[in-house]
């Protein structure tokens, strides 16, 4: 594996040793070792063309435990802010020496262009590109749901996933849905119709238009963020509106299977898709996801840099 | 393909690694047995119940995966990551010993100790290998051994354990030259 | 009998007959059988078709402006290469083709070219903004005699402006030629709107926006007895339209372009802008409605939209990048490919798609005639059984967008005669011709 591009890349296999090997990761810099010599005098870039805090500082402190040298290429401030192409940012890279590139970019594709081009030659990361994919995410979210729901299973057969919100613009649940059903998952969107994409019914997931009738059927309640531009976008009448029919709060939160689990990849609106009670409780594992994101990003850097296919076998 | 070690010579080479190690250390008090997985780990699982069973008591014994500090992994596919546990009485102050089946290049003992230096930092470091073939590229012995195999580097050794392979034996593969 | 200019011998008609072609001057004298004279020039045309000269309906040549992407001279020669004898200049240039002043300068640089005819496109609306009418009446008469409309790559949305502008071109026999694109329903769009960009993430175009336009225009057209033509169709819907319309003895012709007889949307699946063009890459059910049509005629001819663009402009993110596609001298292989190999069309349909019937929407007198004594000799010589390998490296025109790049292709255009002149001669662009 060169390039982590989009989840429909990965093979079940693959996906499964990618969480399998973050949570080696995970016990290994939980305990003592704050810091592993694997990845030293490898040179990883952040570019990040759009902002996104999180997702940056979560790659950054992973390629740093693995002892990586890390540059951050972010939009303000740096030439991508004015007007410089990604063709002319990636030779500059090249010729930097980075081994591997975590892009972020409001384009859908623009991780696959860089990789698909000659530009450059070092492995490809992608950190959510426009409304397409974000393939870390939906792996950490996957490890969160494994982790406490997996019943000590590497996949995740038998469970079923809410994927509730604005999937039409979501790149999370569009990875999501693709790893989920990898994994054997169950996944239902739940969206008004005008935040779904026209084509959905070729995904591996059903679709409701109706929260009530979805939520006590499932283990995870996966939210995604609305954007405030979707407002003014006629896609519902207000926030108001759509809080009560697409909100998570208290009293849906009531209906819930025993057990079943909130999540949420941030950052969220409290009050208009989660009230702040739910994102509180104690079903609530969004702390938790962005705690799994170091480890898992740690995995991917490891079977990026390392080189070939993932391996079974110690020695 | 000779077979060096049968599943006897095995038996008695890691009872007596059990006595040498006692008698070095002084009994079992403060000893931590890491097995580097796999197959070192199986051993070092025995050697511990070998020493219990001569000593009476539970003896410190865990696994050091040590994948994540290889100086190699720009060169090869990346490889699965074992665990590491570290027995509750942790490795301060304490007499470990590395238990691995083969000792060869020293590469791997050398991603062992790096791997041991972030957990902690014991007594002394001791190591324990069922087999050296010889060929050092760095400078490490190991304190116990179970056989000295005299080998060619473009031989082989195989090592197979009841709890993985079914039996045990260590042979050679390939022509000396 | 004395010696003529120029013989093609041996050469397949549209209709299928073999006969000999004598060219004098600007004219055909003679089609005969066996042409037993001396001739200055003969073209061997053993196994060849010859096709009447092909005209394009829809062209970007991007002079004046964008001379870097394409200049009357370099589109002349592109489409010279590809069998063409006569354009069609699109207006959205640089300044807009809006006034007699801009069509004059087109019409005079592809004078000045001399390879071919190009025939200017007047904007439909000032500064193709879609809001008032421009200098309709100054660009028809002017020297560039303009008789087809068009704010293409805009939309004319705004109802009223499309009803005026169908009506004021009826004074001297114009053709509105509509970009049907809603621009509401298309904001932001990169693709077609179906599975293909759902798994993409990229922001749909929706047949809907094209077909809500198509369907409002022959309406207008009907209802004001005025002459559309649709540019561009690229769905099953929108041929439907079409052929509802043209059962109700509506006057509206369509056109379809190579492309999307044979792309479809699931290319953008590279990301990779070579595909992205406006109207965008359809399905396959599309494309196959698309073919179907052009064979019974409901869609009447194949216009290129040959739309060139700077490297810089396709070498970044899909998003980012511009819309359109390299055409002009792929075009003839592209429809021998899926139409006539197909067994889907002859060669005389070909010939009628091609160049009888647009020039005859464009009311291009010179061009578009049947291969027969006295027509001006405008002609393509065809071998419709060499393949050849598309080289963006090797192409004529000054951008090399083609989606082309390593296909082998049917069919390659030898000979490119217009008006009595080779401006191809086996292959080779001949300035100045062969006189």
């Amino acid at each position: 594996m060169r390039h982590l591009l989009s989840i429909a890349d990965l093979s079940k296999i693959e996906a499964i040793s990618i969480l399998d090997t973050a949570n080696e990761l995970a016990r290994v810099s939980d305990g003592a070792v704050k810091k592993l010599p694997t990845l030293r005098g490898r040179t990883i870039v952040n570019l990040f063309a759009e902002d996104s805090t999180r997702t940056r500082i979560s790659f950054e402190a992973a390629a740093k435990r693995l002892s990586a040298d890390v540059i951050n290429f972010s939009a303000k401030g740096s030439s991508v802010s004015k007007g410089e192409s990604l063709k002319d940012t990636a030779m500059t890279l090249q010729a930097m020496g980075a081994d591997a590139v975590v892009i972020r970019h409001s384009a859908s594709g623009a991780a696959q262009r860089l990789a698909d081009s000659q530009w450059m030659s070092g492995s490809v990361v992608n950190a959510g590109d426009g409304t397409h994919e974000h393939p870390s995410q939906a792996l950490l979210d996957a490890f969160t749901i494994r982790k406490h729901l997996g019943l000590g299973k590497s996949d995740l057969e038998g469970l079923s996933v809410a994927i509730v919100g604005d999937v039409l613009h979501s790149r999370v649940a569009r990875s999501n849905v693709l790893l989920l059903a990898k994994l054997g998952a169950k996944v239902t969107l739940v969206a008004p119709p005008t935040l779904l994409p026209v084509g959905v019914e070729s995904w591996p997931a059903s679709v409701s238009y109706d929260f009530d009738s979805v939520i006590p059927f499932v283990d995870v309640v996966m939210m995604l963020r609305v954007q405030q531009e979707r407002m003014t976008e006629m896609y519902f009448p207000n926030a108001r509106e759509y809080s009560r029919y697409f909100g998570l709060n208290s009293d849906r939160m009531k209906s819930m299977k025993p057990g079943a689990i909130v999540m949420h990849p941030g950052p969220m609106n409290r009050g208009l898709e989660i009230s702040a009670e739910v994102a509180d409780s104690s079903r609530s594992v969004i702390t938790e996801q962005v705690t799994n994101g170091v480890s898992v990003r740690m995995a991917i850097l490891y079977v990026l840099l390392t080189g070939g296919s993932l391996e079974a076998g110690g020695n | 393909m000779s077979v060096a070690l049968s599943a006897p010579d095995i038996k008695r080479a890691l009872t007596r690694i059990s006595h040498e190690i006692l008698e070095k250390n002084q009994g079992a008090s403060s000893i931590v047995l890491l097995g580097i997985p796999t197959r070192g780990a199986h051993l070092a699982q025995r050697i511990a119940s070998i020493i219990s069973e001569i000593e009476g008591v539970e003896i410190s014994c865990g696994t050091l995966d040590i994948t994540l500090f290889r100086d190699d992994l720009r060169l090869r596919a990346p490889k699965a990551i074992m665990p590491t546990t570290i027995p509750p009485s942790g490795v301060e102050n304490r007499d470990v010993i590395l238990v691995d089946d083969v000792l060869f290049s020293g590469r791997t003992i050398r991603s062992a100790l790096d791997a041991l230096g972030e957990i902690g930092r014991p007594r002394t470091v001791q190591l324990a290998a069922l087999v050296d073939r010889g060929h050092r590229e760095l400078p490490i012995k190991a304190d116990f051994v179970g056989k000295n195999l005299p080998t060619s580097k473009s031989q082989s050794v195989r090592v197979l354990l009841s709890e993985i392979d079914g039996r045990d034996e260590v042979s050679i593969e390939g022509e000396a030259n | 009998m004395s010696t003529v200019d120029l013989v093609i011998k041996g050469a397949q008609l549209p209709d299928g007959k073999t006969a000999d072609i004598c060219i004098q001057g600007e004219s055909i004298i003679d089609v005969t059988a066996s042409f037993k004279g001396e001739s200055v020039t003969t073209i061997d045309a053993k196994g060849c078709v010859v096709l009447p000269g092909l005209v394009d309906l829809h062209t970007h040549l991007r002079e004046p402006g964008r001379e870097d992407a394409e200049t009357v001279l370099s589109g002349s020669k592109a489409g010279a290469k590809g069998g063409f004898t006569a354009l069609s200049a699109m207006a959205n240039t640089s300044p807009v083709a809006d006034t007699a002043g801009v069509v004059e300068q087109v019409y005079r640089l592809g004078q000045e070219a001399g390879l071919l005819d190009v025939f200017p496109i007047g904007a439909v609306t000032q500064g193709l903004k879609g809001e008032t009418l421009s200098e309709i009446g100054a660009m028809a008469d002017s020297v560039a005699r303009v008789r087809v409309f068009s704010d293409d790559g805009n939309c004319v949305s705004d109802p009223l402006v499309m009803r005026r502008a169908l009506e004021y071109i009826k004074k001297f026999g114009g053709v509105i030629a509509q970009h049907a694109q809603d621009p509401r329903m298309t904001i932001g769009s990169q693709m077609n709107e179906g599975e293909v960009s759902a798994r993409l993430g990229l922001k749909g175009w929706p047949a809907v926006a094209e077909e809500a336009i198509i369907a409002r225009d022959v309406l207008l057209a009907d209802h004001v007895q005025s002459r559309l033509h649709i540019c561009h169709l690229t769905t099953a819907g929108g041929v439907e339209i079409i052929r509802w319309a043209k059962a109700r003895g509506i006057n509206v012709t369509a056109e379809v372009t190579p492309h999307h007889l044979l792309l479809t949307d699931d290319l953008a699946s590279s990301y990779d802008p070579i595909f992205k063009v406006n109207p965008p890459l359809r399905t396959e059910s599309d494309v196959h409605a698309l073919r179907e049509a052009l064979a019974d005629g409901t869609i009447d001819i194949v216009a290129t939209d040959h739309a060139p663009h700077p490297l810089e402009a396709k070498e970044c993110e899909w998003q980012e990048a511009a819309f359109g596609m390299l055409g002009l001298e792929t075009a003839l292989s592209i429809v021998q490919m899926t139409m006539v190999n197909s067994g889907l069309m002859s060669w005389q349909q070909v010939a009628e798609r091609m160049s009888h019937k647009p020039a005859s929407i464009g009311g291009y007198e010179h061009q578009g005639q049947r291969i027969e004594k006295g027509s001006f000799a405008n002609l393509v010589v065809i071998n419709p059984t060499k393949m050849w390998r598309v080289d963006r490296d090797l192409v004529l025109s000054n951008s090399s967008n083609t989606p082309y790049h390593g296909h082998e292709l049917p069919g390659v255009v030898e000979h490119t005669i217009f008006k009595g002149t080779q401006t191809l001669i086996n292959g080779q662009i001949s300035q100045g011709g062969g006189k």
